[in-house]
């Protein structure tokens, strides 16, 4: 890690993280835990005015996709104000139940809240897109010359177990100029809970309404055919070895290992790969309306000439209630910051930042959740 | 989760039979009068006890709060919980019995391959062995027991598997295929990959409660045998194995203990799928397992609370076995006796 996040964890951490051990402890040994006195412990440093210079601390958990890029966001954030961010990334279902039980000041997400969960929490909880996740569909097919094509009628049903042969003439019919192996299709997919299945399956209950009615949508998903690898990296060994395989990865794993990508038909018929510009399009096409308030909404199957279909947010999640106007113009300061000015560390990372009118988008929400200060910090 | 309570209790179980030593015998405040004085002998008592009580409270506490936290899914599921067959988060299913399969057949198919192996070792060791290679064999094998199991399981994903896929599993078919347990589709990740990684793990364990147990033989056991015109492996056969029965079962026991509750390297190589295997070849799924894949993004109550369940019903499988083992333990000792 970086050197500011260590000296502030020599500091003050230990006492903080061990409290919050024994919060995810009681939480998830009771289920229904959701009393107001398990407030994150340090809550009265914040809470009272703020003389300039005072340093801030606020703590968030969650989803490990963005994980990487959070950690440099907070460094690069706490060199410039006095607010040190500390994150845990233990995962999108557990950063919602932290925010539902109100261990931490700010959850993270791969999965947006369902009505029910957002319903339990009884208090506002808000969704923030920060940047760009995809899924790439890769597969094992040693004797091609062109990335394999495939439309999204063909991927469910390959998922679905209902194509079986490679050389099946629905994906012949894509692929007029290769010649595919008359073998198995040997489908891998994720065994643990995760947001990169959800996306998956979101996209494959959008175009399939088989799929939709069978499966569904959901972080676990009961696959109808196929193996299980653990982790992006279970996933990628399992393709790797098995001649005629085909699973589907976090788009960043797939292209640091220079993986063979699928190219997707989209809703306007064009077969796309899913580099940076093809994702930020399907953000492009759904989010720019400032009409949608609710920014759970879902990228997947999104219309745009350009757009790559199998695309989502990832987002933070702020009950701005629970944790009080403090702390909660700390953390619309921070993601002003990094929606703006973040970006390009995000590019650096691999992650695909915002395009710049859902950007905007999401900055008018956030001055509604807390106006924008003239005076004070300029980050 | 239920970790501990494998760990813990068979230890005891195996060393006891030939053990002389008999530690508890000893009252601690006969000879305490020295230096400290009654005062100090009474905080180090109460100090001693605590630290005895803590461990079956801790135990008490992990299964209260797992029964607390399962009692909505119980509840909602019941049976199903135990005996349905089919595991689906997104529509509310929990049927667990796919998983409880898979944890059974996968433990009891690494037994069956660890034991003799164990065995054999251990013997090398106490009865062949020259001096030299006797610690040589001893260290290389207590060494299985610190690789961590991420290493294990990765190293079964990335050698194990592609060796079973391309050689080992079409040659099995094509030499045992008439029995049903040796055909299907070769993934590699299977109930066969999975019993054989494990049986690499709780090897050294076996092993070593054995070596303890076949050394602790007195050695007026073999001088008889040996008197009486036996060869070396009759003295092995008739007189050490016998005596050292109970011990023996045990350290199998304290194996099968860590196979249950086994989970890194299990869920990297078993395949994870939801279904009951017929054939070692098939991807099958264990309890340990499906809690590790699922317990951290599950945000929803029910199947937090189906997931606590398996939790529950692992740890009861594990109590049950342990106590089995026990049970085993003492009869085999009573059998000896009476023999």
């Amino acid at each position: 890690m970086n050197p500011v996040v260590r000296d502030a964890s020599r500091r003050r951490l230990p006492v903080r993280t061990w409290f919050g051990a024994i919060a995810i402890a009681a939480c998830s040994a009771s289920v229904a835990c959701s009393s107001d006195d398990r407030v994150t412990p340090g809550t009265d440093t914040v809470a009272v005015a703020l003389p300039s210079g005072t340093r801030v601390d606020l703590t968030g958990a969650g989803a490990t996709f963005p994980y990487p890029l959070y950690s440099r966001w907070f460094n690069d954030y706490a060199l410039r104000t006095n607010v040190r961010i500390n994150y845990q990334s233990i995962g999108s279902g557990g950063g919602i139940r932290q925010v539902l039980a109100r261990t931490v000041d700010f959850g993270a997400t791969d999965v947006p809240m369902s009505d029910a969960e957002m319903a339990q929490g009884n208090m506002r909880i808000v969704h923030i897109p920060t940047v760009l996740g995809a899924v790439a569909i890769t597969y094992n097919l040693p004797g091609l010359r062109r990335p394999l094509k495939l439309s999204s009628d063909v991927i469910a049903d390959i998922f679905l177990g209902t194509v079986t042969q490679w050389n099946a003439p629905r994906i012949a019919a894509l692929n007029p100029d290769e010649t595919l192996p008359a073998s198995d299709i040997l489908v891998v997919h994720r065994a643990d809970g995760s947001g990169t299945s959800y996306i998956f399956s979101d996209y494959l209950a959008a175009v399939s309404p088989t799929w939709a009615s069978g499966p569904g949508r959901s972080k676990d998903v009961r696959w109808p055919t196929g193996i299980g690898g653990k982790g992006n990296e279970g996933v990628a060994g399992q393709v790797k070895q098995m001649v005629g395989a085909i699973g589907y990865l976090e788009v960043v794993y797939a292209r640091q290992n220079h993986l063979p990508v699928v190219h997707v038909r989209n809703q306007s018929g064009r077969f796309v790969s899913p580099m940076a510009f093809e994702i930020a399009s399907a953000a492009a096409a759904v989010a720019t309306d400032s009409a949608v308030r609710d920014l759970r909404v879902s990228l997947v199957n999104a219309p745009g000439a350009h757009a790559y279909p199998i695309a989502s947010f990832t987002w933070m999640l702020i009950a701005p209630d629970a944790i009080g106007a403090t702390k909660t113009r700390q953390l619309v300061d921070f993601l002003r910051w990094a929606l703006s000015d973040g970006g390009d560390l995000a590019s650096s990372l691999g992650y695909v930042a915002l395009p710049t009118e859902t950007a905007a988008n999401v900055l008018n929400q956030l001055d509604a959740l807390s106006p924008p200060t003239t005076a004070g910090k300029s980050p | 989760m239920s970790a501990p309570s494998v760990d813990l209790a068979p230890p005891s179980t195996p060393t006891s039979p030939p053990s002389p030593v008999r530690p508890s015998a000893e009252p601690l405040w006969t000879h305490g009068h020295g230096g400290s004085g009654p005062f100090g002998d009474r905080v180090y008592r109460v100090v001693i006890a605590a630290c005895a009580l803590f461990i079956p409270l801790l135990l008490v506490l992990l299964a209260v709060v797992v029964v607390r936290a399962a009692w909505p899914a119980v509840q909602a599921h019941g049976g199903d919980l135990l005996f349905g067959r089919t595991w689906d988060v997104a529509h509310g299913r929990f049927g667990a019995l796919p998983a409880v399969a898979g944890t059974l057949l996968s433990s009891l198919l690494a037994l069956f391959i660890a034991t003799p192996l164990a065995l054999g070792v251990a013997i090398f060791v106490v009865e062949l062995a020259p001096m030299r290679l006797r610690a040589l064999v001893s260290f290389l094998v207590d060494l299985l027991a610190a690789i961590p199991s991420v290493v294990y399981g990765l190293w079964g994903l990335f050698v194990l598997v592609p060796i079973l896929r391309s050689s080992v599993m079409p040659g099995l078919e094509r030499t045992l295929g008439f029995l049903p347990i040796f055909r299907g589709p070769a993934y590699g990740t299977s109930l066969l990959a999975a019993g054989l990684v494990l049986a690499i793990m709780i090897l050294p364990y076996i092993a070593s409660v054995s070596r303890e147990v076949l050394a602790a033989v007195p050695r007026a056991q073999r001088e008889a045998a040996l008197a009486l015109g036996a060869t070396r492996f009759e003295v092995i056969r008739d007189a050490v194995l016998p005596y050292a029965r109970s011990g023996l079962v045990g350290g199998v026991m304290l194996g099968l203990g860590r196979a249950l509750g086994e989970t890194m390297a299990v869920t990297m190589v078993i395949g994870n799928r939801h279904a009951i295997p017929s054939s070692l070849f098939d991807p099958a799924y264990t309890m340990a397992a499906l809690l590790a894949n699922e317990f951290g993004e599950a945000s929803n109550n029910d199947h937090l609370s189906a997931l606590m369940a398996v939790a529950g019903l692992l740890l009861v499988i594990t109590l049950v076995v342990n106590m089995l083992a026990r049970w085993l333990v003492w009869r085999v000792r009573r059998v000896g006796e009476s023999a």
